[in-house]
């Protein structure tokens, strides 16, 4: 069949998430953010939030979450998105409150505002982006950076007797009684892309449900800082950080804890 | 007793710290942050026994790290929010206090201080007060900051709090002490009586029905942050010119003037009440507003007194202010107590020395 | 009727409380009143103590260097706050735990009182031997009336112990005796 030229016949199969501002990226090529804006606008759209959504960015380059996506957003200095979230959530229970944060500002700065308002079971969604390295200040050695790994900070390559070893976040939140929902998800193929957005869905359903603290930790690149091609940086993902990283749901819990 | 639960009409016995509790309440606060502290865990404790019971928050945070941080969340969707602390739980706070100010934030902080630095002690000290007065964090900004001297001002500079951060959109702080904290005396728990009520147009509660809304200190473009200074600037320059409260204490014909704030005047009180007695005319400015400083108020007052005795219970800071306001510099005279209260005899013994000079 | 006051004693000994209840009584008859406890560190190790100004005129220091009166429930209490009494100043003694020999000085106004023989003998109740104290130092200074603090008991106790409020009045007027008061 001939492309329809009459309008009876097209069909709009894909349009732009709702809550996805029109503007141009200005992430580096082979950036994984906009990919994570875009599933988690998605998910926004999906359960009909983005008039009740007040999301939290954090300090790095997911700060700029304010500029792509289309709902309140307050900063948070670095590391204390879970805090500020859980001011925002406590002072307006029936809205719907996410952090936004990379792997220095979860995993470093912020590991104490991330482990108490997951073990206080604060009832918010967390996207946490793994990028194994500090994007916005130059590439500087991330909690989650590899054994081995060379940044600006570990020339020689990270050693675990000087640096310790890289942090898995997803499986330490899961140990915690206040986590509702942990997962590990990378967008490197489009089938990994197809869990992502369930998971942060499933995310999205425990905040909605009041189950607690949700958090989905995405693997994602930093081709810039890597020294890397948009496509190598992909392979990087697919080999040794998933091998590191495993990809998986390491909490769910099926039922509140409530009295 | 609920001490919530007393009619507004009635002396009451109360402790400093609690007539805070009193005060917030008042002034509709509903939501409470902090991390255990002395000489302030009264104000905690008596938050988390009333405020759940009025339908708000209160949570003990991880530390004073994430109890501003809280605040922050709190005061962004727009709701009335107060912490307390001390000396080393303020520190913590000062990277949150200088988002919050960049940011354009209300918020209430009590600081019940203590001696420094470190850790310090628990003696009643007022080696906090450039940390008040001068910012604190990083940035250059500035937080009201309010001096409250016995347990009725502890009540009604809480509820001046709120109403000012409203009003101009940033983080007040409470500058008391361990003596004004610990305290009991009668007081009245007087209706809240706001000079008007502030809509909060920039909270951030979901865009239903209007165009999505940021909170947040960062500007990387082009002046920006430059110009967002100077909006910072001329706000500091309105809270000077319409804000400085200070008591005239027995001022009239004085030639020996304390200036000294806090339990430091309530101390000086005692001192000017003997000296009087004695045929000395000696008064006091006691500032209520540490910023906006009454520099109006000392630089006429130094014209017209012999001397002014600056009270100061740390080695010599607020004294450095007073400097700035007269030219006048030998007739200021200095007299500080570290880490403890300067006794009324040895206020009134300074004074004596100093009428003497004169005389 | 101007004075001011330190009291002093073990944790539980009941110290605060008519600490308060002075502060409290004094507030009633219109006075002008601070009351400061000792907090934080102090009060571990179990001890405990407060001072109360009174006074007809605006109170600057909460907290006095030689106060006019002392109340001493207990023996290292003594040896704190002796030194800072004021010349002629009421020293009113816990004797059934504090020897009067342990009183090195001769220029204050002791009055001995064996307020944990009283409380348990004659009221039956050793809780109430601060009551007595307090009594006793009420009837020698004169700084507020006996019948206000009578009047003011039921605000200090909670409801629980209401029943004790006519224990504590006979313990307030056994105290006030032996400084020649009888009301």
């Amino acid at each position: 069949m001939s492309a329809p030229g009459k309008g009876g016949f097209s069909k709009a199969v894909y349009t732009r998430p709702r809550s996805l501002v029109d503007v141009k990226s200005h992430f580096c090529p082979g950036c994984h953010h906009g990919t994570i804006h875009k599933i988690v606008a998605e998910s926004i759209d999906r359960y009909g939030l983005r008039e009740k959504t007040i999301g939290v960015a954090c300090v790095g380059c997911a700060v700029f979450l304010y500029d792509y996506i289309d709902v309140d957003v307050v900063e948070s200095p670095h590391g204390r998105a879970p805090a500020v979230a859980t001011g925002v959530k406590r002072a307006q229970p029936d809205k719907f409150v996410f952090t936004y944060q990379g792997d220095g500002d979860l995993a470093a700065i912020g590991t104490s505002e991330i482990i108490h308002a997951a073990n206080r079971g604060e009832n918010l969604s967390v996207i946490f982006v793994n990028n194994t390295t500090y994007g916005m200040t130059g590439g500087q050695m991330a909690p989650t950076t590899m054994l081995g790994q060379k940044t600006s900070t570990t020339p020689y390559g990270r050693d675990f007797s000087s640096d310790g070893y890289p942090i898995r976040m997803a499986e330490l939140l899961a140990g915690l009684e206040g986590t509702a929902y942990s997962a590990r998800v990378a967008v490197s193929t489009p089938a990994q892309i197809r869990k992502a957005k369930e998971a942060v869905r499933k995310a999205f359903e425990m905040q909605i449900a009041g189950m607690g603290l949700s958090i989905v930790e995405f693997l994602s690149t930093c081709p810039t800082n890597w020294g890397m091609k948009p496509l190598d940086a992909q392979k990087r993902v697919l080999g040794e950080m998933s091998e590191y990283f495993p990809l998986g749901v390491f909490k769910e819990r099926k039922q509140a804890d409530i009295a | 007793m609920s001490a919530l639960a007393v009619s507004p009409s009635k002396r009451l016995l109360t402790k400093g710290n609690e007539a805070i509790c009193l005060g917030a309440v008042a002034a509709g606060c509903r939501h409470y942050f902090g991390y255990p502290i002395t000489p302030q865990n009264d104000i905690p404790e008596h938050m988390a026994a009333h405020l759940p019971a009025l339908g708000g928050t209160f949570l003990q945070a991880e530390s004073e790290v994430a109890t501003i941080n809280m605040m922050l969340g709190t005061s962004a969707s727009g709701k009335r929010v107060m912490t307390s602390s001390s000396g080393p739980g303020i520190s913590l706070m000062q990277e949150g206090l200088s988002y919050m100010a960049g940011s354009e934030l209300p918020a209430v902080v009590v600081n019940i201080s203590r001696s420094g630095p470190g850790l310090g002690g628990i003696a009643p000290s007022q080696g906090d007060y450039f940390q008040a007065v001068k910012g604190g964090g990083h940035g250059g900004y500035r937080l009201i900051v309010l001096a409250p001297h016995s347990v009725q001002e502890m009540y009604a500079l809480t509820m001046l709090a709120f109403d000012l951060a409203d009003k101009y959109r940033t983080p007040v702080l409470i500058l008391g002490d361990a003596i004004v904290g610990q305290m009991k005396e009668p007081f009245v728990a007087s209706p809240y009586d706001p000079a008007s009520t502030v809509e909060k147009p920039w909270a951030l509660t979901g865009c239903a029905g209007r165009e999505r809304r940021n909170v947040k200190s960062l500007y990387l473009k082009d002046n920006a942050i430059e110009v967002h200074n100077w909006k910072l600037h001329e706000k500091y320059e309105r809270i000077r010119e319409n804000e400085v409260r200070a008591e005239s204490y027995m001022l009239d014909g004085a030639t020996i003037a304390i200036v000294a704030f806090g339990t430091a005047a309530r101390v000086s009180k005692t001192a000017i009440q003997w000296a009087r007695k004695e045929g000395i005319a000696a008064g006091m400015l006691r500032p209520i507003t540490l910023f906006p400083f009454p520099k109006r108020e000392v630089f006429e007052l130094a014209r017209t007194v012999d001397f002014l005795l600056v009270i100061e219970m740390n080695t010599g800071q607020m004294v450095e202010d007073v400097r700035q306001c007269t030219p006048l510099h030998d007739r200021i005279a200095f007299l500080g107590k570290p880490c403890a209260m300067p006794t009324p005899e040895e206020i009134l013994e300074r004074i004596r020395l100093l009428a003497g000079k004169k005389g | 009727m101007t004075g001011d006051i330190i009291m002093a004693g073990f944790g539980g000994q009941g110290i605060l409380m008519i600490g308060n209840l002075l502060a409290l009584t004094a507030m009633e008859e219109g006075k002008h009143v601070t009351y400061f406890p000792a907090y934080g560190v102090e009060m571990r190790g179990g001890t405990a103590n407060c001072t109360v100004v009174v006074s007809d005129e605006e109170i600057g220091s909460p907290v006095v260097g030689r106060p006019k009166g002392l109340l001493i429930m207990n023996g290292p209490s003594m040896e704190k706050f002796l030194p800072m009494l004021a010349s002629g100043g009421d020293l009113i003694i816990n004797s059934s735990l504090v020897e009067e020999r342990q009183v090195t000085r001769d220029d204050v106004r002791l009055l001995p009182v064996p307020a944990d023989d009283i409380a348990r003998n004659k009221i039956g109740s050793r809780q109430m031997a601060s009551m007595v104290a307090l009594g006793a130092y009420v009837a020698r200074s004169g700084i507020v009336k006996l019948s206000t603090v009578f009047d003011c008991l039921p605000k200090v106790i909670s409801k629980k112990y209401e029943k004790f409020i006519p224990l504590n009045v006979t313990a307030l007027k056994e105290g006030a005796a032996l400084a020649g008061f009888h009301a």
